[in-house]
């Protein structure tokens, strides 16, 4: 699959995740009108409108403010702030660290992303945004400390193809609607422990049949898994990028091993990235936890893994450098 | 009945031909743009050289063949006209610039020096900017040549005036050699 097909793949990607989202959005206020409305809301379907209006606003809410939010969350500052309060062998650090991004611009020929320094030791970096017109990418004071010129290209070239390919845009939608998913769920269930009392009443004179009652678990074993399966959907996305963000990475430097040897060097600092928390590991290069999950493939624990085994990643990109 | 089927082929023709027209026209503007981003960076290397001769000038006084040799490939890069023409002169600009670079390495004073050092990392920026912006008009420039090349578009390609367009690549045999840095004469 060439560039142009990867981007068309995830446009269709991006609309079949909404579909699935707006399926759910039906679902789950059909359901709660058909068990706790019921005849109080005469024809109008009162759930399925409520669940599709803070659905879709808390979705559309995180998905533009979502990168925003990210960068806060991780108290990410822009480089123009840091350089300017910089002392002299920083400052070449941090100018090197601009000229690298847009280096990366440039032969991706895309816009240049505004870029940010997270103040963290450990090595890390991550890309977030809408797409090329508004992307920001990020690394940290421990990335920044730790590698050298080439390989900061090379990592900053794996973030540039994230957000080429329009993975930012994928990961920044999953990840808003991870949250609106977890937030209607966590609705119904409270909804349906504050108004458990009249519904058995009201549903075995109303529905009563055997299909009232095969909905009504479908809808509840929905509403229960709904987060988990979010989530595992939101990791599986992001393993997949993860392969293909490091080759089309490489494409760009034309310099496999820079981004190997970064990543090397990122795997050795073993301990957690503190200041990027749970939500956003799905965009950052290497699994920001430092969860021993990302070892093996595969295992069970691969299905909640936000990154492939690093041994594997550092194995391809040497693979194309010729070199095992 | 037939004669709604030929319509329906006229049709589909010229559907298909004003597409075609749309995305070479879109071809042709990404890769006048990528022209141009090679000519900003060419231009900033240009204005960068004379800081850097100026700060090195002083601890590198018995090098000025090496500085001299610099500022003449600058002088004549300037003066290029088109892609090959730039490619060959912006190549020697490289080598000497190159030289230059390698040579510094080997006085102390100018490697502690942070003016220094802030000039080289500029520099071998703006290099590798040329480099990747290069690359990108290569890719895009032979997309766009492809396109205007495969049948059937190639039928009506010069029609419309499109050209292929030239590369950037190095044409002097001479420049593809790695540059030889002597150290001893010193």
């Amino acid at each position: 699959m060439n560039l142009y097909d990867q981007q068309s793949a995830n446009r269709r990607r991006t609309w079949l995740i909404v579909l699935a989202f707006v399926g759910f959005l039906l679902l789950l206020g059909a359901g709660f009108d058909a068990f706790y409305v019921g005849a109080a809301g005469g024809y109008v379907p009162v759930g399925s409108i409520l669940a599709l209006g803070v659905g879709s606003v808390s979705a559309l809410a995180s998905y533009f403010g979502g990168d925003r939010a990210v960068l806060a969350a991780a108290g990410a500052v822009p480089v123009e702030e840091v350089a300017a309060s910089a002392t002299e062998g920083d400052a070449l650090k941090l100018r090197q660290l601009e000229n690298v991004v847009d280096e990366m611009a440039i032969a991706a020929g895309l816009p240049r992303p505004r870029v940010y320094v997270v103040p963290d030791p450990d090595p890390n970096a991550f890309a977030t945004g809408r797409g090329p017109e508004r992307a920001s990418i990020a690394v940290t004071r421990g990335l920044l400390d730790a590698l050298d010129r080439e390989e900061l290209q090379g990592v900053v070239a794996h973030e540039m193809s994230h957000i080429k390919n329009l993975d930012v845009r994928v990961l920044t939608l999953v990840a808003a609607l991870v949250g609106a998913v977890a937030l209607l769920s966590d609705w119904a269930r409270r909804g349906m422990m504050w108004g458990g009392g009249s519904r058995r009443r009201d549903d075995d004179e109303r529905r009563g049949g055997f299909a009232g009652i095969v909905f009504f678990v479908v809808w509840l074993i929905a509403i229960i898994l709904a987060p988990v399966l979010a989530q595992a959907l939101a990791m599986m996305v992001s393993r997949q990028r993860e392969y293909l963000a490091d080759a089309s990475g490489a494409e760009l430097t034309r310099n496999p091993l820079g981004l190997a040897r970064a990543l090397e060097k990122i795997e050795d600092a073993v301990e957690p990235t503190r200041a990027i928390n749970h939500g956003s590991a799905h965009l950052c290069i290497a699994d920001p936890l430092g969860r021993k999950l990302n070892i093996g493939e595969g295992s069970w624990s691969g299905w909640f893994a936000s990154h492939p085994p690093m041994a594997a990643r550092i194995a391809a990109l040497k693979a194309m450098a010729f070199q095992q | 009945m037939a004669g709604l089927v030929l319509l329906g082929i006229i049709v589909l023709l010229v559907v298909w031909a004003i597409a075609s027209y749309n995305r070479l026209v879109g071809l042709r503007n990404q890769v006048l743009n990528g022209w141009k981003q090679i000519d900003v960076q060419l231009k900033r290397r240009h204005d960068l050289i004379p800081n850097l001769v100026n700060a090195v000038r002083g601890s590198m006084d018995f090098e000025r063949d090496t500085l001299t040799a610099v500022m003449d490939a600058r002088a004549k890069a300037m003066g290029a006209a088109g892609p090959a023409d730039a490619a060959a002169k912006e190549g020697q600009l490289s080598q000497a610039l190159g030289r230059l670079l390698a040579v510094a390495e080997n006085y102390p004073t100018l490697k502690s020096n942070d003016n220094v050092k802030m000039l080289q990392e500029e520099l071998s920026a703006t290099e590798n900017k040329v480099g990747f912006a290069r690359q990108f008009y290569n890719d895009i420039a032979t997309r766009f040549n492809t396109a205007q090349q495969v049948f059937p578009t190639n039928l009506f390609a010069t029609t419309f005036g499109f050209k292929p367009s030239e590369l950037f690549e190095i044409s002097e045999p001479s420049d593809r050699d790695v540059p030889v840095v002597d150290l001893s004469k010193r």
